[in-house]
């Protein structure tokens, strides 16, 4: 008997252990630090070497396009059909063509949007989203400088290749249910790798497409009505920063000062830049991405007949700044870049 | 004397005839008793006999009633799939009812009517549990301690489950059943209520988990240093001090300057676990009702330090106009 559950206890340790081995996910030392806040607030952005090369290396930049040459007759006087790119030259209009299907298509060239035969005619769907897409790089360029500054977006910025870009969200179904009377949860209760593996809801990104409030935190130290937000409402806007801290590769101290998350003046600047990221995604899913249901085949669109849009993962990729601060859009003023000077 | 320093309990009593209690109980304990070698490594070899009576059986059924509900919830919420039932379990929830319902007396079913049930019969479990507890205490003519400490988690229970929502006027603010959503619940509300580590109450709370912790192994490391003297006999030396007593207030005095006794000791350790829900249910009950950001709470009151900022003034863009 004693030797039999002295041999039993052995097996299950070792059994424990094997899985936990393969299963805790862990990561390899050394793990790189940097201080962000005030000294002791424990205000630290963490990295590692192999997740850096990593980073590295899934933005690598483009292959580069040579700049379009100044002059000559505007690209609407030489070809039919130009609805959107109407203030570019020619040259401009080609070179611009060029950089796209490098960004978006590269491996299905010109034909992914354009009819061959004939490049004026609007028959193909990825024309007509082409050119919206294009209005939104220009409105983001021209508009949300409280957010992409002078660097900038290109199509490379979401798309890096990829004719649908790999980070974009739609409704879901959440996880198979019985359904009848059983309890739905709202969604919640499924580990999912959008809501950082939480029992939270398997949707963060709602908050995204429509006007919800995001903030819960009370701005009262004393209880001013009893309409304040419900824990319901905080764990959705907590998968959202889940969420948003994944897509930006960082941790909750990078925007905030974790002791009380809704205090602007404890806040770091960088929630000024994201407060006005979650403004501009919004703008662009209710604008630009949302609409495009009516265009986009049915294959394109999410179980609930929704289309793709953005949130912060589509840019950032796991990086804090997109393509690591590299600004392409300066290189491409027709897509209302700001030129470096 | 290694006896003494074994993680598992080197002494193991198998009596040739199972203890059968106590004269005077009127129980029936003549059959069903056990003895088994693993329980006796942690406890007591003897398993049984098990005696329920009118309350142990209807707080069992209770219980068994919630755990059913709770676990067939869950199992439909993956479609009856067995393998996501385990797979998944950990994240497994029966959600309260939503805001909306407010203080509705019962929920539609699948939104949150199964979380109200499961609710009202594993509180009568625990209730009846604790009745069980003290009226077994007063048969065997014990005190009822115990009964009262396990009201102190009760009370705790009773705060997060009931009492609480119903001051805040919704069952939503209540804690859903499921490991990882009870301790995400957790996690959100102290960040909606600004931060619970400025609760005062929160605060005695943990200094009386940590004190119960420390307490409970040096209680346990006392008794096991002087059990080569008896000091195992704890009640007789707390009136009769022998040498294990006398050592190991000795030892305290010497290597702490101030012991508790033999009895002092167990007071002690039963008010700081007492303590620990006590004073985090008060701490719970006053979140959201009367203070709704304890961040700022603390603020006011001068217990949250302020630190040098490293950036210029970060303002709220939503304060020019923009409301997010």
């Amino acid at each position: 008997m004693k030797l039999a559950a002295a041999f039993l206890g052995v097996v299950i340790a070792s059994l424990l252990t094997i899985a936990m081995l393969f299963t805790a996910g862990w990561v390899r030392p050394p793990i790189l630090s940097t201080q962000v806040g005030f000294r002791g607030l424990a205000m630290n952005q963490l990295t590692t070497p192999a997740a850096r090369s990593k980073l590295e290396l899934a933005n690598a930049l483009p292959e580069a396009v040579p700049p379009a040459e100044p002059g000559g007759p505007l690209a609407v006087d030489t070809y039919k059909n130009v609805k959107v790119l109407t203030d570019l030259t020619t040259v401009q209009f080609n070179t611009l063509m060029a950089a796209i299907t490098t960004w978006v298509a590269p491996n299905e060239g010109c034909g992914y949007c354009h009819n061959t035969d004939n490049l004026a005619d609007d028959g193909i769907y990825a024309k007509t989203v082409a050119r919206r897409m294009i209005q939104m790089t220009r409105h983001v360029n021209k508009d949300w400088k409280a957010h992409v500054a002078n660097t900038g977006v290109v199509c490379w910025t979401c798309h890096r290749g990829n004719p649908v870009p790999a980070n974009v969200w739609t409704n879901g179904m959440g996880w198979p249910q019985a359904g009848g009377f059983a309890t739905t949860n709202y969604g919640m209760g499924h580990p999912d790798a959008a809501n950082g593996s939480t029992a939270m809801t398997q949707d963060p990104y709602t908050a995204l497409n429509d006007k919800s409030v995001i903030r819960v935190q009370a701005t009262k130290a004393l209880p001013a009505n009893s309409n304040g937000a419900s824990i319901f409402a905080t764990e959705q806007t907590y998968s959202l920063m889940i969420a948003m801290s994944q897509g930006l590769g960082v941790n909750c101290v990078f925007c905030h000062n974790s002791r009380e998350f809704g205090q602007w003046p404890e806040s770091t600047p960088q929630r000024l830049t994201a407060w006005h990221g979650i403004q501009m995604v919004r703008d662009l899913n209710g604008a630009y991405l949302d609409p495009l249901k009516t265009v986009l085949p049915a294959s394109r669109l999410g179980p609930l007949g929704d289309a793709p849009k953005l949130n912060c993962a589509t840019c950032h990729q796991g990086a804090n700044k997109p393509l690591l601060g590299v600004s392409l859009a300066k290189d491409y003023p027709e897509l209302g870049g700001t030129p470096a000077k | 004397m290694s006896a003494f320093e074994n993680i598992y309990t080197q002494v193991q009593v198998w009596p040739e005839k199972p203890e059968l209690g106590v004269a005077g109980v009127p129980v029936e304990r003549e059959k069903g008793a056990l003895f088994n070698y693993l329980a006796g490594v942690v406890g007591n070899a003897q398993i049984g006999p098990i005696y329920l009576g009118t309350l142990g059986v209807l707080s069992a059924l209770c219980g068994f009633i919630a755990i059913e509900i709770i676990g067939l919830n869950m199992w439909a919420s993956v479609h009856w799939s067995p393998i996501e039932f385990v797979r998944q379990l950990p994240w497994l929830a029966l959600e309260p009812p939503k805001p909306e319902c407010g203080l509705c007396v019962l929920a539609p079913l699948n939104e949150g009517g199964w979380w109200q049930m499961a609710g009202f019969f594993l509180t009568m479990s625990i209730l009846l549990w604790w009745w069980r507890m003290y009226r077994r205490a007063k048969v065997l003519g014990l005190g009822t301690h115990v009964a009262w400490a396990f009201a102190s988690a009760i009370w705790l229970f009773l705060v997060l489950g009931f009492i609480r929502p119903l001051l805040m006027g919704h069952w939503s603010e209540a804690v859903p059943f499921g490991i990882f959503p009870h301790l995400d619940w957790t996690a959100a509300f102290s960040i909606r209520y600004g931060n619970l580590f400025y609760n005062p109450f929160h605060m005695l709370s943990i200094a009386f988990l940590y004190g119960s912790a420390v307490l409970f192994a040096m209680h346990g490391a006392t008794i096991l240093a002087v059990g080569r003297y008896g000091g195992e006999r704890e009640v007789e030396q707390m009136i009769d001090r022998g040498t294990a007593a006398e050592r190991a207030a000795l030892f305290w005095r010497w290597t702490m300057g101030f012991n508790a006794t033999m009895e002092s000791i167990h007071r002690w350790a039963w008010w700081f676990a007492v303590l620990v829900p006590f004073t985090g249910g008060i701490g719970i009950l006053l979140t959201g009702t009367v203070v709704d950001n304890w961040y700022l709470w603390g603020i006011q009151h001068g217990i949250a330090p302020a630190y040098p900022h490293l950036w210029p003034p970060v303002i709220d863009p939503a304060a020019t106009g923009a409301v997010q």
